[in-house]
């Protein structure tokens, strides 16, 4: 499979800003937009929902908690009851220390673990290089000329509306998306 | 719609500055050689580091009678050290996480070095208990691993043991948090076309960074998860590190003040050592527009806030002390400030608590050559600080048979100074290799490309 992309390069924060408002309220099919910060506002105009990694780490958190308070109760309990200075064995309240940090450090390997393996970023991956300098100070507009309804010279006209500084047609091979 | 917005009075970055050129400022000093000014930097702390090694080596090797302690006075220079170094990294943290969650935008100049500087610290601090031990090479014995002696497990109960989890899972975290910052700038480095080394490495560990949109919206909900976990984080780290004493019942250590007094003593130290830093970084790397005077003046006034709450600490302990009505306690406050190491105590008092107070002047706040010169007067406070908190509450204890004095070896001077070697052997080789500034972050808050406050929902 092959699909049509029509690329625009903007280089300014409010003109990505608000030609992808004005592209998604045309209903045009946005693939990406690539930007060298994260833009703020521009996940609204997207239409991108809030990342699901805080589920990920909300409950990396409670296992690392639940993991690390189970193993003190059984190591200082049931597996060899030592007597600390007349503390009863189940010491709860001196047992919260550790199982904060054991929590926080599941919930934080995990946020990572999950971002990497949502985003696919790994080491070798091929960076999608759209147009250069999208990481340096660059914006661009990735948009998919989905039928033959697409109207190209219209959106040519929206996208120059909006200070686009260069406008390509691209095929790209696709495999999984 | 009711529309947020911030509008900034004055700009964060000075110099109208484009995209691009940011990009060029922060990477051309790394890019270039390095002038005299870093090789006579790195020569000195790479000299101090190595006397440092010898020093570690000749005492391992010969084992703890190296050191000045005695039976008396069994906590001293180590425990200092370690705590000193500690307090340093808080600083990073308060930078990169918390300041993050209160959406205090000129942090961006600031955070990647104060984050690199909470690495470096860190693995100072780690340093001092493995050398406390006297016997490194079972320091794996702190943690619980399934073992041929029974399994006899750790015990849970010791704030020591909490120690050593605080402080691995501090250590991992910020590295964590520190390296997630970086992945955009390392595809920054490797999108320039300067091939080479550093193109090379910035590729394999920018993983394949490519801006894409739908990786930012994660990247930026991971961040802040890892900011809202390292917020807690850096509080438990030194409020365990402050039960090492509280947990005992010595005087002087036994108080309840201690966590907060330790956590803002930690933030202040480092906030010190990040303005000494900065204000050396910006001169030599030509960083003036990033690492403006008012971010300075910003970092002073958190130092004279956090510096107000250990000056409020060391009042409510002396007041405590007598208020209890405990001759032991009286008498360990009277004997820190009149006793035989009465001079670490006043060196304390007019470091931490009288030298800030000028920072009130704006005059003195835009000066970096004063403001230099206190913020080392408050790294060697804070270092008396917590020296007087462990040598003068022990030197004299319960039985004045058995009171001692104290004063360090060459040897544990040298392992000092060789910590200090490493911090900044570790600083200067992260200034030639890391972007110091998240060029990220900082074009997230510049004017350009936007009128201020139209078109931002």
């Amino acid at each position: 499979m092959s699909r049509l992309l029509l690329v625009g390069v903007f280089e300014k924060e409010d003109d990505i800003l608000s030609v992808t408002r004005a592209a998604k309220d045309q209903g045009l099919s946005i693939v990406d937009v690539y930007a060298p910060y994260a833009v703020h506002g521009l996940e609204r105009a997207l239409g991108l929902k809030a990342s699901k990694i805080s589920v990920v780490c909300l409950l990396a958190g409670i296992a690392g908690a639940v993991l690390k308070l189970w193993f003190e109760v059984w190591a200082s309990t049931f597996d060899w009851p030592v007597d600390v200075g007349g503390k009863p064995w189940n010491s709860l309240p001196a047992f919260v220390p550790m199982t904060f940090e054991v929590m926080v450090l599941f919930a934080g390997v995990a946020t990572v673990t999950a971002l990497f393996i949502a985003t696919g970023l790994r080491p070798g991956r091929k960076p999608k290089a759209v147009v250069p300098g999208v990481t340096d100070d660059r914006f661009a507009l990735v948009i998919e000329e989905t039928d033959a309804a697409f109207d190209l010279p219209a959106v040519h006209r929206l996208l120059e509306e909006h200070n686009a500084v260069l406008i390509e047609e691209r095929v790209e091979e696709t495999e999984a998306p | 719609m009711a529309r947020v917005y911030s509008v900034f009075a004055r700009p964060l970055i000075q110099g109208d500055k484009r995209l691009a050129q940011v990009t060029e400022d922060v990477c051309r000093p790394m890019e270039r050689r390095p002038g005299p000014w870093w090789w006579a930097a790195f020569t000195a702390s790479s000299a101090l580091l190595l006397l440092g090694m010898s020093a570690i080596t000749y005492q391992i090797a010969t084992g703890v009678g190296t050191w000045g302690l005695n039976t008396t006075v069994g906590w001293a220079f180590d425990i200092t050290n370690f705590v000193f170094w500690i307090g340093i990294g808080h600083a990073g943290t308060l930078i990169s996480a918390i300041l993050y969650l209160f959406r205090q935008r000129w942090r961006t100049s600031v955070n990647r070095s104060a984050e690199a500087m909470t690495l470096f610290a860190v693995m100072c601090a780690g340093l001092f208990p493995v050398i406390h031990m006297g016997r490194p090479w079972l320091a794996y014995w702190i943690f619980p691993y399934p073992n041929t002696r029974g399994s006899l497990w750790i015990n849970f109960r010791s704030p020591l043991a909490w120690d050593a989890f605080a402080i691995s899972t501090y250590f991992i975290i910020s590295a964590l948090f520190w390296y997630v910052g970086l992945i955009p700038d390392l595809a920054t480095i490797r999108d320039r076309g300067k091939p080479g080394f550093r193109q090379r490495l910035a590729a394999l560990f920018s993983l394949g960074w490519d801006g894409s949109y739908r990786t930012w919206n994660r990247y930026e909900m991971a961040y802040l998860l890892l900011a809202g976990l390292a917020t807690p984080l850096v509080v438990s780290v030194h409020t365990i590190v402050s039960w090492d004493f509280a947990v005992a019942v010595i005087p002087g250590w036994h108080a309840t003040i201690f966590p907060p007094y330790f956590v803002a003593g930690a933030i202040f130290s480092g906030l010190a050592m990040v303005l000494t830093l900065m204000i050396i970084a910006r001169k030599t790397m030509g960083l003036e527009d990033y690492i403006t005077v008012r971010h300075i003046e910003r970092l002073c006034k958190l130092i004279i806030a956090t510096g107000g709450m250990v000056g409020l600490a060391y009042l409510t302990e002396f007041f405590m002390a007598q208020y209890s009505g405990n001759r032991y306690e009286q008498f360990v406050f009277l004997n820190r400030a009149m006793g035989p190491f009465a001079w670490a105590y006043w060196t304390m008092v007019s470091c931490n608590v009288l030298a800030p107070q000028l920072l009130w002047f704006r005059k003195i706040r835009t000066n970096l050559a004063v403001v230099f010169l206190l913020s080392l007067l408050i790294n060697v406070g804070m270092w008396f600080e917590r020296f007087v908190i462990i040598v003068t509450s022990l030197h004299r204890d319960y039985l004045p048979s058995s009171w001692a004095g104290y004063s360090p070896t060459v040897i544990e001077v040298a392992t000092l100074l060789g910590s200090f070697g490493l911090f900044f052997t570790m600083f200067l080789l992260f200034c030639r290799v890391l972007p110091v500034i998240a060029m990220g972050e900082v074009k997230g808050v510049l004017s350009y490309g936007r009128k201020h406050g139209e078109g931002h929902p």
